[in-house]
């Protein structure tokens, strides 16, 4: 196999060996069912407990007010679905935002279907939700407001604290949607106000197949998957157990390193960008220049569309992504970066990366010049590249 | 994703470049969908496609259909062209993921633009080709930043 410089971060992360190795024995050694009663079950169910308390240490919240689900999406539906049906006899607005993820997005659409009044705040031109927008769409009927931590797509860091502090200010449940954030930037939901919070293992680092909803105590959502009494009767299902176990893990490490690792994948991400802004000519970047996740670069090359980078890119062993309807298979571009006012032909060529602390300066060195040869070779058979030169030449 | 020969004629497209003064061109496709094909014809006295250059800004599946569809026109009679279909452009790449499909017909548009062309430009007329439906004009790309 070639040498792959993985720069997908926000897509999926490597699952760290020490994770492995904890989850290991769940599968052959400690397998008994959590809820049994036997001493064979125990281990299982104080590793589950274990990775429980790992994890509400992590956000400053209460053990008993994590709840370990099967993915990031399902801790978005459910804190919606059930935050709607919970308090629909208060009320049947729901705010959020036009880039939120999909799994938030049209659990949205869903519940429009079902009667719900949802608003989707615009962003201004750094991805940033308008806090003043936010306030006027308040209602007297408004019993949710879900806005995501920091988005996946252009990594940009929304003004949490804030926006809890106008949701708590006038009784409003406040979601938010920190897949991209948890382990990547420090989270107290005391601080910021938070009444929910999906997260999601796999993208720090722990193994796929699991995440966590947090639920404030005194928050009434109900059960969203009905069954047994695991996750204090709110979602049933023999808990998976070793996923608990690395998503616990994970967290720790997450937790232990997060500064250190932040700091050096910040270094790389500005070092990346500036490399391609002074290499690449006609290149914009995206989400907020400084406000943003650590690991998260997004641009957008003028006159080219996003796929052909990509295969390009994954002949050269470089893995990213990218906000183009090709990729989507729909026609249009991410909503995200027509959001934040990109035209469609600029969104259709644009490029995120996503780093590790796994990766070095000499592959930004090696990314960098593979961009350059691609874009310049895209471009020169690009009809709208012609059409610009020509039109320069001209002027 | 894709097949060899689509991922052969992505990444050495043949027929790229443009042509000065060329018997015919057509652009078709819309940069808000991401796709735009430009088709350069150069054909002789005989009607035959002398020469054919391309360009075009899309995903992998539209530069491979306007690289296989240059190829196929190439050296034909403009009646001959004619039968270059998106049908058999797929065909010939041996076939294109369902979402890709509408790749193809702007491969088929581009020929039958650039035709048109030279037919307008030489008032004569080609069986079974009629004005071609789309263009770029929405499209404004000079935006600079």
């Amino acid at each position: 196999m070639k040498k792959v410089i993985y720069l997908d971060n926000a897509a999926t992360t490597k699952t760290k060996p020490e994770v492995v190795e904890a989850m290991l024995p769940y599968f052959t050694e400690y397998y008994g069912n959590p809820s049994s009663i036997y001493d064979f079950s125990a281990p299982a169910k104080a590793a589950v407990a274990k990775a429980r308390e790992a994890i509400a240490d992590s956000i400053g919240a209460q053990a008993r007010e994590v709840y370990f689900t099967g993915s990031g999406s399902e801790a978005d539906n459910w804190a919606i679905k059930a935050a709607a049906e919970a308090y629909r006899d208060k009320g049947n607005h729901i705010i959020t935002s036009k880039i939120e993820h999909h799994a938030v997005l049209h659990t949205c659409e869903y519940l429009e279907k079902q009667g719900f009044q949802i608003t989707y705040l615009d962003v201004d031109e750094n991805g940033v939700v308008k806090l003043d927008e936010l306030k006027k769409a308040i209602r007297p009927e408004t019993i949710l407001i879900s806005i995501m931590f920091a988005n996946n797509e252009i990594g940009t860091i929304q003004p949490i604290g804030q926006i809890g502090e106008i949701a708590k200010a006038r009784g409003i449940l406040f979601h938010t949607d920190a897949v991209q954030a948890y382990g990547h930037l420090p989270i107290n939901v005391d601080d910021y106000h938070i009444d929910m919070m999906s997260a999601s293992g796999h993208k720090i680092n722990g193994p796929k197949g699991v995440g966590f909803l947090y639920i404030r105590t005194g928050v009434k959502i109900r059960s969203f998957i009905h069954g047994g009494a695991q996750e204090r009767k709110r979602r049933a299902g023999t808990e998976n157990v070793p996923g608990i176990v690395g998503f616990g893990k994970a967290a720790q490490i997450a937790m232990e390193t997060l500064e250190r690792r932040a700091s050096y994948e910040a270094r790389l991400r500005d070092y990346l960008m500036a490399r391609v802004m002074e290499t690449v000519p006609y290149t914009r970047i995206n989400g907020h220049r400084s406000n943003r996740l650590p690991n998260n670069v997004n641009f957008a090359f003028q006159f080219i569309e996003g796929e052909s980078l990509l295969i390009m890119l994954d002949g050269k062993g470089i893995c990213g992504s990218s906000g183009s309807a090709c990729t989507s298979g729909s026609l249009d571009p991410s909503h995200v970066l027509l959001a934040i006012g990109l035209p469609h032909e600029i969104a259709h060529g644009s490029l995120r990366l996503t780093l590790s602390e796994e990766n070095t300066q000499e592959e930004m060195d090696f990314v960098v010049e593979s961009i350059k040869a691609i874009v310049e070779r895209l471009r020169n058979m690009s009809p709208l590249y012609e059409d610009f030169m020509k039109a320069k030449a001209d002027r | 994703m894709y097949t060899e020969k689509v991922m052969d004629h992505f990444e050495h497209p043949r027929n790229v470049g443009e042509i000065e003064n060329p018997s015919g061109m057509g652009t078709v496709g819309n940069a808000k969908c991401g796709d735009i094909m430009r088709i350069y014809l150069d054909i002789d006295e005989n009607q035959i496609i002398r020469d054919v250059k391309f360009k075009t800004f899309g995903c992998g599946a539209a530069v491979a259909t306007s690289s296989m569809a240059t190829e196929m026109v190439k050296g034909k009679s403009v009646q001959e062209a004619m039968q270059v279909t998106n049908k058999a452009v797929m065909e010939a790449l041996d076939g294109l993921p369902p979402v890709k499909v509408h790749c193809s017909l702007l491969a088929e548009e581009a020929i039958h633009a650039a035709l048109w062309d030279y037919a307008q430009k030489n008032n004569i007329e080609i069986q079974g080709l009629k004005q071609p439906k789309s263009d770029i004009s929405e499209h404004d790309g000079d935006e600079e930043y």
